[in-house]
């Protein structure tokens, strides 16, 4: 069974926001919610250098764990989901999550918090696949369509990449044996364990004799 | 006598049933939310990418693996 993840080449990316707009074109995300942005680190400085972020659908998620309605679960290919009819918008997952990825759309009176949206590795959620409701709650379910996610697809240096975990750790392994360099991956070993003692060591470029 | 005794047990016994609860273990078992595998889609839907049979998990997880590998730039064309 292939276990979902997310990559970002540091390397690659240079901070066009594809992913951005693809995620909210897909997704109809409405206004004031991102489920997925660009940070840029050192900024302006030379050598800056940027990063796709999103939920990165942890191995062993910090919201799951700390959701008091139990509205948060795994799916078997190893994707962070969520049921809308039980969250209450508590905001415990957003304190929680590492790479503050639950968001809160607040377009009601008195400042009112709905309930939690984040990215979904545009896998829908608890309703039937493909149907309107899921779309309505969630979004796109490319994966049901045998697609990746939209955000990976677009992202024109495939910086971003998405996937099963073996093989995306396989393709950038590859490109750090060719360049040479860029062989840390930002929030691999927060999302899916430390490469010593934890579940998946980090593609590191180094080639095996 | 004997029948006095045995209706103040059951009566006990009915009672204290009523203190039962439902378990409110949040842990794994409990967990699980119904949700349809990702392959099983409804074939009449125009979305579905072609190259795979819906309905069928092989074929989903090969069809997603290439898919996956097309992210690859050193991969041989």
């Amino acid at each position: 069974m292939a276990r979902m993840k997310f990559i970002c080449d540091a390397e690659r990316c240079i901070e066009c926001n594809s992913c951005v707009t693809a995620c909210k074109a897909e997704h109809d995300v409405p206004w004031g919610v991102n489920r997925r942005r660009v940070v840029t680190l050192n900024d302006g400085v030379p050598g800056e250098k940027s990063i796709s972020v999103a939920c990165m659908h942890c191995s062993d998620a910090p919201c799951i764990a700390v959701c008091p309605v139990n509205c948060i679960y795994h799916t078997d290919e190893g994707v962070v989901l969520h049921d809308k009819d039980v969250c209450i918008g508590c905001g415990y997952c957003s304190y929680a999550c590492p790479f503050g990825a639950p968001q809160f759309p607040s377009n009601g009176a008195f400042g009112l918090r709905g309930k939690m949206d984040k990215c979904t590795f545009c896998a829908g959620g608890p309703e039937a696949n493909g149907s309107q409701a899921e779309f309505d709650k969630y979004g796109r379910n490319r994966l049901a369509e045998g697609k990746l996610p939209a955000c990976a697809e677009m992202c024109s240096t495939k910086a971003l990449l998405g996937g099963d975990g073996d093989v995306i750790a396989d393709i950038l392994r590859t490109r750090v044996l060719h360049r040479g360099k860029g062989s840390e991956v930002w929030g691999w070993g927060t999302a899916y364990g430390k490469p010593n003692g934890g579940t998946l060591a980090a593609p590191n470029g180094e080639k095996k004799s | 006598m004997r029948r006095l005794q045995f209706a103040v047990l059951a009566v006990a016994v009915a009672g204290l049933a009523a203190c039962g609860d439902r378990d409110q273990t949040i842990g794994p078992s409990n967990s699980r939310h119904a949700d349809t595998n990702l392959w099983e889609i409804g074939t009449s839907d125009p979305s579905i990418a072609p190259g795979w049979t819906p309905g069928n998990a092989a074929s989903w997880e090969d069809h997603l693996r290439r898919r996956t590998q097309g992210q690859n730039d050193y991969a041989p064309r």
